[in-house]
């Protein structure tokens, strides 16, 4: 077993997103992401869902990047769209910005008309914020993701749900934001991100520093829990090339 | 006997006009119709209306300066998570009208076009950036006592529709034996008879339809198709599982070519000026010196 690094601080941290989320279907969008969908199932929830990022559902404990796969059904890209309008489902996405209140963008930085930078467009985000819990990792936490107002709203944030009916209200939810630095989430009553959780090492200060508006800082801050033994073999396991430690060295 | 619909890639894209709107099926980089693509390419054809799940089959038509209009989800080579010459047309702003869809909500459109409804609503986009960049769109009050306010996505017609499959009959019942049919069916419903192109890796006889794959692989029958068009490594360089994966070394070499205008030249002369053959033969040779 190997000594808990960031990455397994990052990873287990994520896989806490999921607790609680019962039969429903993980899915994570990157290494970590993945990874932490896949830890959470072979620990602490074990009635998740989890695929092989194709068009299966893997009831096996699949490492990152294998092959060697126990299908126990199909879901083709129409499936998942079903999936997600029917709520069974909770997506941990990436973000190039995210605002306080959690409206995400992964489209295009600059107008939309003449992006300075154009990014993978809204793909899913829309119709996932929407329709059931979303969560994020952002692998490098600085005030350039961490933004005032984002150039194009892929998934909502509390603010934009806020003006929509309550039938739509429902199915939205954003559990947790999962940095290199820190753990958020919006548990404020205006739902403005609130830091919950420092990595070890990391100070509140940097978190608000690497952060381009005012966090809710509560008084107890605490640092962010090291896997468990067992959690980590399974981290190991799931992940024997150490791809997560590219991703946050 | 039924029709024998069998054509090329040249005679398909003769059957088109400057101003069409254009579905091509497949994800990203995945199962792309690029032979017909490449056609498309090598025509005077312009003014394009697009849409697609888009891969390199956006970068391409994008590179050449052939799309005017484009409705679309997303742009993606997958394993390359973003897609150079679709990047540089939007950066330049030579895409005149980009119509940006969450991926469900393209779904809806294509599935509306193809009951030949006027729309079908969902939830999916309301809020979002979706609807502050398209004006277009409107919302509908559910008439039942919910009363709920839904996003009625608009259908979407395509004069032309390409869609590449692993295996095809002459008539143009054809069959998926990978892991995702992706929305080929739904391009293929939404487009007017007459421009409905079918490329496979290979024409079967209609005896051996089940050969390699249940009847559950059917999914798309001759109502649905005009034209048939033999094209073996047709999806090239994109995946067409499971006769083959993505060309990953090839998609990389043409990534990297996308990113600078003299390495772009070289690539279209190397590769994208002769026939459908000689682009095969092209990668053949690339693959033997790399």
């Amino acid at each position: 077993m190997s000594e808990p690094m960031l990455a397994d601080y990052v990873v287990i941290a994520a896989a806490e997103a999921f607790r609680g989320d019962g039969e429903i279907f993980a899915s994570g969008m990157g290494t970590i992401q993945t990874l932490a969908a896949r830890t959470a199932r072979s620990t602490f929830e074990p009635d998740l869902l989890v695929s092989d990022g194709e068009a299966f559902f893997v009831g096996n404990e699949l490492p990152i990047g294998g092959s060697d796969k126990l299908i126990e059904g199909w879901i083709p890209f129409r499936s998942v769209f079903d999936t997600v309008w029917a709520g069974r489902r909770h997506v941990m996405m990436g973000a190039s910005q995210i605002d306080r209140y959690g409206n995400t963008n992964i489209a295009n930085i600059g107008p939309f008309a003449q992006p300075k930078a154009q990014l993978l467009g809204v793909r899913g985000g829309p119709g996932n914020t929407i329709s059931h819990a979303t969560s994020f990792f952002i692998p490098k936490h600085t005030n350039k993701v961490f933004v005032e107002k984002v150039d194009m709203v892929s998934g909502l944030g509390y603010d934009r749900i806020a003006l929509l009916s309550e039938a739509v209200r429902r199915h939205h939810r954003l559990p947790r934001v999962i940095t290199n630095l820190a753990v958020l989430d919006f548990e404020t009553p205006d739902h403005s991100m609130r830091l919950v959780s420092v990595h070890p090492g990391v100070s509140v200060a940097d978190v608000q520093e690497a952060t381009g508006f005012e966090l809710v800082i509560g008084d107890n801050v605490s640092e962010s829990r090291p896997p468990t033994g067992e959690e980590q073999e399974v981290i190991d396991r799931l992940d024997p090339r150490g791809l997560r430690h590219r991703e946050v060295p | 006997m039924t029709r024998d619909k069998r054509i090329t890639e040249d005679d398909a894209i003769a059957t088109l006009s400057d101003g069409m709107t254009i579905g091509i099926g497949g994800w990203g980089s995945r199962r792309k119709p690029m032979s017909l693509v490449r056609a498309l390419l090598r025509s005077p054809i312009k003014d394009l209306t697009i849409v697609s799940y888009g891969g390199p089959d956006v970068g391409l038509l994008a590179a050449a300066g052939k799309i005017r209009k484009i409705i679309y989800g997303f742009v993606s080579l997958d394993s390359i998570a973003l897609e150079p010459h679709w990047r540089a047309a939007r950066q330049s702003g030579s895409i005149a009208e980009p119509v940006e869809y969450d991926e469900g909500m393209l779904q809806w459109a294509l599935y509306a076009g193809s009951l030949r409804l006027p729309f079908l609503p969902t939830r999916a986009g309301l809020g979002s950036g979706v609807m502050d960049v398209n004006p277009h769109l409107r919302t509908i009050t559910s008439p039942y006592a919910d009363g709920e306010e839904l996003l009625a996505v608009p259908a979407i017609r395509l004069d032309a529709a390409f869609v590449h499959l692993n295996r095809a009959d002459a008539s143009g019942n054809a069959q998926f034996l990978g892991p995702d049919l992706y929305f080929d069916d739904l391009f293929l419903g939404a487009c007017e008879p007459g421009h409905r192109f079918v490329s496979c890796e290979k024409v079967i006889a209609n005896t051996q339809l089940l050969d390699e794959g249940s009847f559950h692989t059917l999914r798309i029958n001759r109502s649905m198709v005009d034209g048939v068009i033999e094209a073996p490594n047709g999806a090239h360089f994109t995946s067409c599982e499971p006769d083959y994966g993505r060309d990953e070394a090839f998609q990389k070499a043409y990534a990297t070519a996308a990113a600078n205008a003299d390495d772009w030249a070289a690539f279209t002369k190397r590769f994208l000026t002769g026939s459908e053959a000689d682009y095969q033969v092209a990668v053949k040779d690339w693959r033997a010196q790399s």
